[in-house]
């Protein structure tokens, strides 16, 4: 493992940046990218897209369920859409369409949620979308991966483009630091990243929550020599079984970290896969709870319901005295 | 140019078309047998005279694209793609069976449907799609979608409705199948969507209404698309739900009503009555 960035200084930008902009750059080599969206270019940053690619984006207007069994309809004649539209509609409204005209019809539309979790903070619980891992995971045939710093983000962006599999994607619009410094770090659906190496514990975290998993890693480590191993577990499906039963095997107890209800998503899926193989060990989701949401900015936001560095940190001792 | 079929030939195709309807469903012992019934002329005329869709050709990015949004009366598309070669006819022995392909909606499993629906309100933002595709790559086909009068409440035929004219969609054909009926009773008792007409012309799309059992009225429609250039057009055509059955016609209960040993001898001997012209 290369060294942790360790300063709280944000040395990268907002996912939703790298995403757009990566987008930008493979569709000006390959014509067949097209982006759909809903009166979301601003909000998806594709303002840039729209102006110096025109032919390639395609507007629907604030119509979210059209929005993707058109991007269903372009797909299917062979053009590589990119529906890009705010989380909580998109996951929600257009549900039925995600099932039936991309997953189960086998459209290979690349769903982009943006503006995810409670990326819009104040906007309030309309906005947040704090469900789509947990509707999604249980919809057939659809890669699910919430990429948590800017490397993964343009990684995931990159072989979206080379999947030809139905996606969705999950940005924020937080400027996210980098995770690691490691050149020799690889991303691949399906397979989590090790961020940091651990004995004691393993905080496995996915989208924006990996890096104050990382920092209370840093923290345990630092104050009271406790060495918690961390994951980016950027995709919730399909789940890198193997990697969890590893470090399950190893490190004894685990914490799950989402920017998501408890309920459905990460945490769950990691709880199923534990019992389903026999292990009764320490475990916690770390989430949102059931409840709408405090009013705030994402950081407050995480700070309330203890998905901070300290919240996490505080957490992961308390589960180890249980051990 | 596609070899027209003769208009008495598909006269005598639809009474095939209908007898395989009713054995099919007969056999499986489920199916939407009144709307597939409403929806099989319209059916015939587009495979016989105007997609340029084949077995042979169904791979191409060329080819015509027809989307059956009113996915529950599949039965009438069943009968016609075995009919156009796509399959053996005796696969739809297993109609609804355990472990068949032939299910009762839609699926890409059987070949020559171009998408799996069922759910309503799919058909159009599909076809919306897949016929802007055809404009952003120059490409010809055209792109034809079946609604029934009783999805039209479903909000997204309407956004779907607004891209369409929208993006000037002169290569998208939606055809209403107009039967007026729906499984709980009328359309006009259990969501009024009268006038319909008047509403797509509003969302600006080129509108006209056909019989919709009449094969040389609805050819002559199809053959005068696009109704404007420019824009989506739309064909009412107007349906009688369990049309060609006597004690089928217009009535609600056979929505999805299977037919039993009599019922089903009755119809094929009213069917056969029409074809040797003693009706």
């Amino acid at each position: 493992m290369g060294a942790v960035i360790e300063n709280t200084t944000i040395n990268g930008k907002p996912n939703q940046d790298i995403f757009s902009a990566t987008l930008q750059e493979l569709a000006t080599i390959d014509k067949s990218i097209v982006a759909v969206t809903s009166d979301s270019r601003g909000s998806g940053k594709l303002v840039k897209f729209g102006a110096d690619l025109p032919e390639q984006i395609v507007e629907i207007g604030i119509a979210e369920q059209n929005l993707v069994g058109v991007a269903a309809g372009l797909a299917s004649a062979g053009k590589k859409a990119f529906a890009v539209s705010p989380a909580c509609f998109l996951t929600a409204r257009a549900l039925e369409q995600i099932k039936n005209d991309v997953a189960y019809s086998n459209n290979p539309v690349r769903l982009i949620g943006i503006s995810a979790g409670v990326s819009y903070g104040a906007l309030g619980s309309t906005h947040h979308s704090l469900h789509d891992f947990a509707v999604l995971r249980a919809i057939n045939n659809l890669i699910i991966a919430a990429p948590a710093d800017n490397f993964e983000t343009r990684e995931a962006v990159k072989q979206a483009v080379k999947t030809n599999q139905p996606l969705y994607l999950r940005f924020g619009k937080k400027a996210m630091p980098a995770l690691t410094d490691d050149e020799n770090i690889s991303f691949e659906f399906g397979k989590g990243r090790v961020i940091k190496e651990g004995d004691d514990l393993t905080i496995i975290a996915t989208g924006e929550t990996v890096y104050p998993a990382l920092q209370a890693a840093e923290k345990l480590e630092q104050e009271q020599g406790i060495k918690a191993a961390v994951v980016s577990m950027h995709t919730i499906k399909p789940f890198d079984a193997e990697l969890v039963l590893r470090l399950a095997e190893k490190t004894g107890a685990i914490i799950t970290v989402e920017e998501h209800s408890i309920y459905g998503g990460l945490g769950e899926a990691c709880a199923s896969l534990l019992l389903a193989n026999g292990y009764h060990k320490p475990f916690k989701i770390m989430g949102i709870p059931d409840e709408y949401t405090v009013t705030g900015s994402q950081t407050e936001i995480f700070n309330h319901y203890g998905l901070s560095a300290d919240g996490i940190a505080l957490a992961v001792t308390k589960l180890l005295v249980k051990q | 140019m596609r070899n027209m079929i003769a208009e008495n030939e598909l006269i005598a195709k639809s009474v095939n078309y209908r007898k395989k309807i009713l054995k099919y469903i007969v056999g499986a012992k489920a199916g939407h047998t009144g709307g597939s019934l409403s929806c099989v002329d319209i059916l015939n005329v587009l495979y016989n005279s105007v997609l340029n869709v084949s077995p042979d050709n169904f791979t191409s990015p060329d080819r015509d694209r027809y989307i059956q949004s009113k996915g529950h009366c599949v039965e009438a598309l069943y009968v016609v793609l075995a009919d156009k070669g796509f399959f053996p006819e005796d696969d739809l022995n297993t109609l609804c069976q355990y472990k068949s392909h032939y299910i009762g909606h839609p699926t890409r499993k059987v070949h020559g449907v171009e998408q799996n629906t069922g759910a309503l309100g799919h058909g159009l933002p599909i076809s919306v799609g897949t016929a802007l595709a055809a404009k952003m790559d120059n490409k010809a086909y055209r792109v034809f979608t079946l609604l029934g009068d009783g999805e039209l409440p479903e909000g997204s035929n309407w956004e779907a409705a607004l891209t369409a004219a929208h993006y000037k969609l002169d290569n998208l054909c939606a055809i209403i199948d107009n039967n007026k009926l729906q499984i709980t009773g009328s359309n006009a008792e259990v969501c009024n969507t009268a006038p319909i007409d008047t509403k797509f012309e509003s969302f600006d799309w080129a509108v006209k209404h056909v019989d919709g059992h009449d094969i040389k009225a609805l050819n002559e429609a199809f053959a005068a698309l696009p109704f404007e250039k420019g824009k989506p057009s739309l064909i009412i055509a107007h349906t009688i739900k369990g049309k060609g059955i006597s004690f089928m016609e217009n009535s609600v209960k056979w929505h999805h009503g299977v037919p039993d040993k009599e019922q089903y001898e009755t119809a094929i001997a009213e069917l056969d009555e029409v074809m040797t012209g003693a009706n």
